[in-house]
């Protein structure tokens, strides 16, 4: 906060210091810097309501008011300064309230009339005792109202309101400072509060025809200086000195951002934003502040199961049910894995390992969602093994791109933090072009370009992106590669050609938190952990050396898809599964089937679901705020966090997994995993690195696109951030501020079909309004991935598939 | 009117009052008959510096109320900027007594158009906006005929006169509020967002409306400045004083016996002022005086010969302002005027800050409670340290304004505060401050 950066994030070069005295304290530090923060350097703290140092300066509470007795230039200024919006000069000299009894009255005075129409509702405020109003009150304020002695009459209203379904306003609380209207058009680009009214009737509005559908409504809570603005889901539950405080990471996405876990006699009662300048600055979306309750939901496992011989599951103790576990394993013929992709990367590890060592198979794949074997490759070639460490893209390259070309993802649903970062990078120059079928809200918030693309077109249109010198794709260009590009075919393999042939950097951006770590931790069929290819013969030695096991697999496993068909036709007798919805894969039908196919089924769940409603074994593993891990970023940084929780009832998955391998290595399978624990794990990773050898190829060849032509118009789909996620489970306010589904057409579409549709695939049918879509790509319609029934995987069609459009009662 | 004032009339400069008594006096003929825009051939042979350097060497200072030099003010244009740039005339006249520009809209709108040329040409803009106070539909008419006019002549558009300078001027209407007279108020209005005060820097000369230079002047300077241009910078500078070089319009309003629009130059005196209008209402004398408008410091019958320049004004206290020059009589209660002064101010604080916002709130629940004979002697030093605590923290001028007329009051009429509190109420009859207080109370006319 205190250092000024430049755009790449680099400390600025120390010849651009300027010096000037505060409180008689010499302080020196780059030009530019508001006086404010230079106070800060030196330890010196002007009480202040508006200034945010990510917002832009405004100057409308006067609150930081020094005395400037000479602005540098041998002058000073007649009036105290407000010192959040005067930069620093050289030779200035700067007097706050500690040392000026002009400023100090001046501050008073000012806290004073803040004060004259706040009510006295401290006690009952959740704000109170964490409010920059109350605390500063203390601290610069006088004890007792004059207004009130003299008999002043407070402004009141009625309170509070709604602004949205999850974000309630007080306006007599609100010292209107502004914060959260800059931010929402500042920073998030949802400016649909703004103040309204004049004099002390100002007040913070809403436009009543649009909600404040906002993704990232809540940091407007967090940077209230006041209670004026609460959310429903937090409001009246708890005092701030009751609480905990532990550091996080949010589980909800790929971009690892810091978060503060607040809880209560084991209870979260509120996420709060963290700050981390490198990652989300002070940001965080509503999904990873508000959804958390799924972990305290009825349905959640606190002890194993094994299937009776009734057929129903019954309670088992840890012991019996990790030797059921085995015994049935052991039974079942060969095995696949399905760790799915929320886990942390200790907990791949261990999925990985146990794959190899305790079942002696590459069937492993952590990706429960639709993918194809290009996308292993490309993981493989293009993405293991990078981190920032060794220059691959992070988040301030984000903000330094010249350019920044979005293929196959859509930030402002996908990946918030990256939304937030570019969104402020395009502010100041970075141009965003993105690969898509229509230019949606996110991409018109980042002033982007759209460069339209079918489903199924994306490695044509990659392609043609270089032929664009328009475009000017150089060094300075940044691909972020969504894990929806797996379903395009060839367009994995066509963005890292644009990158080689351009120079552009890449990186790949899943949807998952746990993702990026389990494709470190080799969850993938063609990998070991830290990169090694199954391939290569010394690649299987230096694991199985590290493992203390003689060999490893030698053949390639079967991808997520094929350990489903396997499973199907029987070649497969047994499956362990994590945590993966059946609905969230490529054919829900068939995972579903194959579940009821399999012989032998271990499932390692935190809550009930279809998978352990399947499972002859069902262990109960701990969510995130029950275990320490680490999650890796989109960019490969490690975000490690510790346990917010002790709870018995549960265990995490590594710790499950060796406890079963540890009873299939008494039956003569595989041997120990060496590791119990969280620290073990850490251990053994650290202790086996990342391969240093000869790394896969890239592909070198398209593969060609299989799209014929046929009837209907093709599926275009994407999880919106808020959806009908078994994760926002228990949030009913966040859910409520969830976008309304509809089906994006043309207009042209539409004056075909009308107001309402009624789209059918060849796994269903839904009926959604219809909304035009300005610059929708011809013959494509786009509907939100799990926003109605089970989602469109399920219950539609596949994407990029044909689908029938018609309209509904016509 | 100035041109009908009797008495020695000889201290009276009519200049942009001059042709008000005409027939029609706001029509294009009748402009044109008393030479209307013949200096505009004028300035585009001198060329756009020649008249930046007139209008410096006029001294001609900005008549809004603050006095800044017009001619520094375009100079600060940087004309290496890519940007276009753009005059923007501040008609926004809302100031209580003030009432000047309103009158000379009405009267000669002409005058106006011709100096917004002028001076659009001088700062090399090719687009101009005239902002105009929204309640005041029919100014805003006048000079939307105006400039139709205007435009029908030749006088605005492509190529006007074949000097081969485009112009084009756009009439304003503002949406009713008092802070839009602040020129970044006013700048975020014409944008069309809510009228609040801009940060500063940058400054309006560098990053004004768009983001893109702008001069923001107030009717009756540019207006002074097709004079200037006729007559020469000598002229101007030949009347007024040292440092407040020119005429002006002083306003006079309230009990005086002939109220209305004089046209002197610079430092002439209220005694002088009051003696062209015929004289205190009669029976009557002079309590107190704003110089110009409610925002300035009040003054009393003792500064009767103070000179209504810059200097003069600012050395006795107040503040030249925009010579609305508003008389009060001894029938008026100083408590009651100034309450219902700071009752504009809060109505009209923006909000955006907080000394104005909630100072102005407060200032007037206990001006109110003063004037009802409620509170204590005390109640004078809380209400004196609230306008310590709002001027010179507020954002903008407008908090600022919203103390001059209380500090000062107090600093004249303690007394008159503290009468309040001994009779328990205003000890005044309001009814004798009206225009009618000579007939008998419920008689019918």
């Amino acid at each position: 906060m205190t250092l000024q950066q430049d755009r790449t994030g680099q400390e600025v070069d120390r010849t651009d210091l300027v010096s000037l005295t505060i409180d008689g304290v010499q302080v020196s530090v780059p030009k530019d810097t508001l006086v404010i923060r230079a106070a800060e350097q030196a330890g010196i703290q002007v009480p202040r309501f508006c200034d945010h140092p990510l917002l832009a300066p405004v100057g409308a509470c006067r609150q930081c008011l020094v005395d400037v007795p000479d602005a540098g230039n041998g002058r000073g200024f007649p009036k105290p300064q407000a010192s959040c919006t005067l930069p620093v000069a050289e030779g200035m000299v700067v007097n706050t309230q500690a040392t000026s009894a002009v400023a100090d009255k001046a501050q008073q005075g000012v806290m004073e009339f803040l004060l004259i129409n706040h009510p006295l509702d401290c006690p009952v405020c959740d704000k109170g005792g964490e409010c920059p109003l109350q605390n500063q009150a203390m601290s610069n304020g006088r004890g007792e109202s004059r207004f009130a002695a003299s008999g002043g009459i407070k402004r009141t209203y009625p309170k509070p309101i709604n602004i949205s379904a999850q974000v309630l306003l007080d306006r007599e609380r609100c010292v209107l400072c502004a914060r959260c209207t800059r931010f929402s058009e500042q920073i998030a680009g949802d400016p649909f509060i703004a103040l309204v009214e004049r004099g002390a009737l100002q007040q913070v509005g809403i436009y009543e025809k649009e909600p404040f559908e906002s993704y990232f409504s809540g940091n407007t809570i967090q940077i209230c200086p006041v209670g004026a603005l609460t959310s429903a889901e937090y409001r009246f539950r708890s005092r701030p000195f009751d609480l905990v405080s532990t550091p996080a990471v949010a589980e909800h996405d790929a971009c690892g951002s810091a978060i503060r876990v607040d809880h209560r006699r084991g209870k979260v009662m509120r996420r709060l934003a963290g700050n981390d300048p490198e990652v989300n600055e002070e940001w965080i979306t509503d999904k990873d502040r508000f959804a958390f309750h799924y972990a305290q939901q009825a349905d959640r496992l606190t002890y194993p199961q094994v299937r009776d011989t009734d057929g129903s599951l019954r309670p088992a103790s840890w012991p019996e049910a990790f030797a059921v576990a085995a015994r049935g394993l052991a039974e079942a013929g060969a095995v696949g894995v399905l760790p799915g992709g929320r886990l942390t990367a200790e907990d791949a590890y261990a999925y990985s390992v146990f794959a190899r060592v305790s079942l002696g198979t590459n069937d492993v794949d952590f990706r429960a969602r639709p993918l194809s074997a290009e996308e292993a490759d490309f993981l493989a070639s293009e993405v293991v093994l990078t981190g920032p460490w060794d220059g691959a893209v992070t988040y301030a390259d984000l903000e330094a791109a010249r350019t920044v070309v979005l293929l196959g993802l859509e930030p402002e649903d996908e990946a918030g933090a990256i939304f937030l970062r570019l969104r402020k990078a395009s502010g100041r120059g970075t141009r965003v072009l993105s690969v898509a079928p229509f230019s949606s809200r996110g991409l018109r918030k980042m002033n982007g370009v759209l460069v339209p693309a079918a489903p199924g077109t994306e490695a044509q249109a990659i392609e043609a992106l270089a032929e664009h010198s328009e475009h000017g794709l150089d060094k300075d260009t940044v691909l972020l590669v969504g894990e929806r590009l797996a379903t395009s075919p060839g367009a994995l393999t066509a963005a890292a050609a644009l990158a080689r042939r351009t120079g552009a950097r890449l990186a790949w951006v899943p949807r998952r938190a746990g993702d990026r770590g389990a494709v470190e931790a080799g969850c993938l069929p063609t990998l070991l952990p830290g990169g090694r290819p199954v391939a290569d013969a010394a690649a299987r030695v230096d694991a199985a050396t590290t493992w203390g096991v003689d060999s490893l697999p030698e053949a390639p496993g079967r991808d997520a898809d094929q350990i489903v068909a396997a499973l199907v036709s029987g070649e497969l007798g047994g499956v362990v599964v994590g945590g993966v919805d059946p609905d969230d894969t490529a054919d829900p039908a068939a995972t579903r089937a194959a579940l009821r196919a399999a012989r032998f089924v271990v499932a390692l769940e935190v809550r009930e679901t279809d998978v352990t409603r399947e499972a002859d074994v069902v262990f109960p593993v701990a969510p995130v705020s029950d275990k320490a891990g680490t999650f890796l970023t989109w960019e490969g940084r490690p975000r490690p966090f510790d346990a917010v929780f002790t709870n018995p009832a549960s265990l995490p998955d590594l710790r499950v997994l060796a406890g079963i391998a540890e009873e299939l290595a008494v039956l003569g399978r595989g041997r120990p995993l060496g590791f119990r624990t969280v620290a073990d794990v850490r251990a053994r990773m650290e202790e086996l690195g990342g391969w240093d050898g000869e790394r896969p190829a890239p592909r070198a060849e398209l593969v060609a696109s299989t799209a014929t032509a046929s009837d209907g118009m093709v599926l275009a789909t994407w999880k919106q951030m808020l959806d009908l996620g078994s994760m926002q489970d228990g949030d009913a306010a966040l859910r409520a501020t969830a976008r309304m589904p509809v089906a994006r057409v043309s207009a042209t579409t539409y004056d075909a079909v009308g107001p309402t549709v009624t789209i059918t695939g060849d796994r269903g049918s839904v009926t959604l309004p219809a909304e035009i879509t300005d610059d929708l790509v011809d013959g494509v319609v786009w509907v939100p991935a799990n926003s109605f029934g089970d989602g469109v995987l399920a219950g539609l069609a596949s994407p990029g598939s044909r689908v029938s459009v018609k309209g509904a009662g016509r | 009117m100035s041109s009908t004032a009797t008495g020695s009339t000889d201290t009276l400069t009519p200049v942009l009052t001059s042709g008000w008594a005409d027939e029609r006096s706001w029509t294009l003929d009748a402009y044109a008959r008393r030479g209307g825009y013949a200096a505009l051939d004028k300035a585009f042979a001198m060329g756009p510096d020649a008249v930046i350097e007139a209008v410096k060497d006029s001294g001609l200072r900005g008549r809004g109320g603050a006095g800044f030099p017009t001619g520094m003010k375009w100079s600060f244009i940087p004309q290496d900027n890519p940007n276009p740039k753009y005059l923007v005339v501040n008609a926004d006249e809302s100031e209580p007594g003030t009432c000047k520009d309103i009158p000379l809209m009405m009267a000669s709108p002409h005058t106006l158009v011709e100096g917004v040329i002028l001076s659009s040409f001088a700062i090399r803009a090719h687009t101009a906006f005239i902002y105009i106070r929204g309640e005041v539909l029919h100014v805003i008419r006048r000079v939307q005929a105006a400039v139709a006019a205007a435009y029908a002549a030749g006088h605005l558009g492509r190529d006007i006169h074949g000097s081969g300078y485009d112009l084009d001027v756009v009439v304003h209407a503002g949406a009713g509020a008092y802070i839009c007279g602040e020129e970044t108020a006013l700048l975020e209005g014409l944008e069309g967002r809510r009228g609040q005060p801009r940060l500063r820097p940058p400054f309006p000369a560098v990053a004004g409306l768009y983001a893109s230079p702008t001069v923001i002047n107030n009717v009756e300077s540019i207006s002074s400045v097709p004079s200037i241009i006729a007559n020469g910078a000598e002229w101007f500078s030949s009347m007024g004083t040292e440092k407040s070089k020119g005429f002006g319009i002083f306003s006079l309003s309230g009990h005086v016996q002939r109220p209305g629009q004089y046209e002197a130059p610079l430092g002439i005196t209220l005694r002088q002022l009051i003696d062209l209008a015929g004289g205190i209402r009669e029976g009557h004398e002079l309590k107190f005086w704003t110089p110009g408008g409610s925002s300035t410091p009040l003054l009393t019958a003792e500064h009767l010969d103070v000179p209504l320049d810059f200097e003069g004004v600012g050395a006795a206290g107040s503040m030249l302002g925009t010579r609305a020059l508003q008389l009060f009589d001894e029938t008026v209660c100083v408590v009651r005027a100034v309450l219902r002064w700071t009752e504009f101010y809060k109505h009209e604080s923006c909000g955006k800050c907080t000394p104005c916002r909630e100072g102005t709130w407060w200032l007037v629940q206990t001006l109110a409670r003063l004037e009802k004979g409620q509170g204590s002697e005390a109640d004078l030093d809380l209400l004196l340290d609230q306008c310590d605590n709002i001027l010179g923290r507020s954002f903008c001028a407008l908090g600022d304004g919203a103390t001059s007329p209380i500090s000062s009051s107090i600093k004249y009429f303690r007394e008159e505060y503290l009468a309040h509190l001994t009779h328990g109420g205003c000890p005044f009859d309001p009814a004798a401050s009206t225009a009618w207080s000579d007939r008998t109370v419920g008689a019918t006319a």
